[in-house]
């Protein structure tokens, strides 16, 4: 049962180094070490994340855009370089291509009221699929009442991949926007995303990305990929909350009416009309979440110093390691077994509910969610309320998936 | 913080074989609870005698906290009417919420829900199955954890 050391098995990763950069980690929990698996929900932050924000809060904090004393030109300068930090992660062509969200939500918010109102009426329709997180669903359907339009819904197989044959079929001339998460939050199945671009593309349909979950794992170029609207969070990229970033493609962005008004969205106000600012401003109204902005940048350079290939490898090791750990315990199911996945494992345990489930690793110090992960139709497609979830980032270790394992029994051994 | 208060072995009994599980067809009232947190889903159905409870079934699928109470819930209720079944949520929902909450011998099975108070984000659980009975009292319908009635204010999401 002893964990193979995992500089041993992953050569050049040295995952305690990284510990040690997660504060948080070396807590305990109900006076056990604390094993989290839960960074699918919300990673950690690493010291360095920390620092830069409480370095910008200390020094630099003035409001943006607005003063020409030293503090406001600081906070503009640390402001505007994490949106430059935040393109070269993503290969943006310009900074006017990066806005400053709170999160996804509010990124596919945006693209649903802004893009979606404006143009979409009865007879068109929005495809997305079976998979996605309730942020990916509820927009559109607001959009859809509003204007009449169809949500339609691409459906998976009971691995939790997406039918490919069906989503063509379902690509239509009615189509006006697809609408796909990278990578699941529930089930961890990472979709074809450049596939699924190219086929809208043939059809001259936009695509949005949903890519909250991807960006942690996956190096994502949003010219090679070609995704039109791409939206990720700050928190799940070891950054802060209240942060997070929609791309969109310059020549969509300019057609696009702004969807909140207020301050910093203009250029001149009178009470007969008002001039809009420029990209990226116009979709940036109030005052924004400066510090998370410098935190989101800063934990792109942590996550970029490892190296985004090293954690995936890493991550991957991880998930095999606990996919096989979990497949010996009798009456575990895993649900999703996508042969292309994050590493996120969901899974049912016979006769113990995955709450029961939750509350018991709990007390083993081992953090798991349990419940629909904002995904209620990907739950009721397996006929489940609910699933337990281990999500592995890059600070998790070999020991930790045996840690589970043994939670896992100690569970059933409770429930007798 | 220790489970064995938690899944007491009558709570574990009544989780594995739920008593007065299933439902009355006719019924005098029903009604439905959800907990979207978790996934729990609860019917009561009552059979009444003005306003005693006479026979009253569950089903649903939830957890062992949730199952087990409405199922020591159903023992509990029957031959009741509705001012003694306030009475006794009133006691068993200070068992489930107050930290120092003495000894109640009146609550014969339920005490064993006591171990739930050290669990905060399961007191949902286990009350879940009263708020549904109090709805089906009161006039039928759903009822929701989350938002709109009174549990909302109970223990951590």
């Amino acid at each position: 049962m002893s964990a193979i050391p995992l500089r041993a098995a992953s050569s050049g990763y040295d995952v305690e180094r990284i510990r040690r950069d997660f504060p948080i980690l070396s807590r305990t929990v109900h006076g056990k070490p604390l094993t989290y698996l839960d960074s699918a929900a919300s990673a950690q932050r690493p010291l360095a994340v920390i620092r830069a924000v409480d370095d910008y809060e200390t020094r630099s904090h003035a409001n943006v855009h607005r003063g020409v004393h030293a503090l406001s030109q600081e906070a503009t300068a640390a402001f505007e370089g994490a949106r430059e930090r935040v393109r070269r992660f993503i290969n943006a062509r310009s900074t006017r291509e990066v806005i400053f969200t709170r999160g996804t939500t509010e990124s596919i918010n945006l693209v649903a009221q802004s893009w979606g109102r404006a143009r979409l009426g009865p007879g068109d329709e929005i495809l997305i699929t079976a998979l996605e997180h309730h942020a990916n669903i509820v927009p559109w359907q607001m959009v859809r009442d509003a204007t009449g339009c169809s949500l339609i819904v691409a459906p998976i197989d009971t691995s939790g991949e997406l039918i490919m044959e069906e989503f063509h079929r379902l690509l239509s001339p009615r189509t006006r926007l697809v609408a796909v998460a990278h990578v699941s939050n529930a089930l961890g199945t990472i979709l074809p995303i450049a596939a699924i671009i190219t086929a809208a593309h043939a059809r001259r349909i936009p695509v949005l990305v949903d890519g909250a979950q991807a960006v942690p794992h996956i190096k994502v170029d949003v010219q090679a990929l070609g995704a039109d609207f791409y939206a990720f969070s700050g928190h799940k990229l070891y950054g802060p909350t209240g942060i997070g970033i929609l791309y969109g493609r310059e020549e969509l962005l300019r057609e696009m009416p702004p969807w909140q008004g207020g301050g910093d969205m203009i250029l001149n106000v009178t009470f007969e009309r008002t001039t809009y600012n420029e990209l990226p401003y116009k979709f940036e109204a109030g005052t924004p979440n400066m510090s998370g902005a410098v935190g989101l940048g800063a934990a792109i350079d942590y996550v970029e110093s490892i190296g985004l290939e090293a954690i995936a490898a890493h991550e991957h090791l991880l998930l095999e390691a606990a996919t096989a750990k979990l497949s010996e315990i009798p009456g575990l199911t895993l649900i999703g077994t996508a042969r292309h996945k994050a590493a996120v494992l969901s899974f049912v345990l016979a006769g113990i509910h995955p709450h029961d489930l939750g509350t018991i690793l709990d007390a083993e110090g081992v953090a798991v969610r349990t419940g629909h992960h904002c995904a209620q139709p990907v739950m009721d497609f397996f006929g489940i309320p609910a699933t337990a979830r281990a999500s592995f980032a890059c600070y998790n270790t070999l020991a930790e998936v045996d840690q589970l394992a043994v939670a896992l029994r100690r569970a059933q051994e409770v429930f007798g | 913080m220790e489970l064995k208060d938690l899944y007491r072995d009558v709570i574990l009994d009544h989780n594995r074989q739920p008593r007065n599980f299933g439902r009355l067809d006719p019924a005098d009232a029903t009604a439905d609870g959800h907990n979207p947190l978790c996934g729990d889903r609860l019917t009561v159905s009552l059979r009444l005698a003005g306003d005693t409870i006479e026979d009253i079934r569950f089903e649903g699928k939830g957890c062992a906290i949730s199952t087990a109470s409405a199922s020591m819930m159903s023992d509990a209720v029957k031959g009741r009417d509705r001012a003694a079944v306030h009475a006794l949520f009133s006691r068993v929902h200070a068992l489930l919420t107050q930290p120092d909450a003495p000894p109640d011998e009146s609550l014969g099975k339920l005490a064993a829900l006591s171990g739930v108070r050290e669990f905060p984000s399961r007191v949902k659980c286990a009350s879940l199955c009263w708020h549904t009975l109090n709805a089906a009292l009161d006039q039928g319908g759903t009822i929701s954890t989350e938002g709109g009635n009174e549990s909302s204010s109970e223990g951590a999401a």
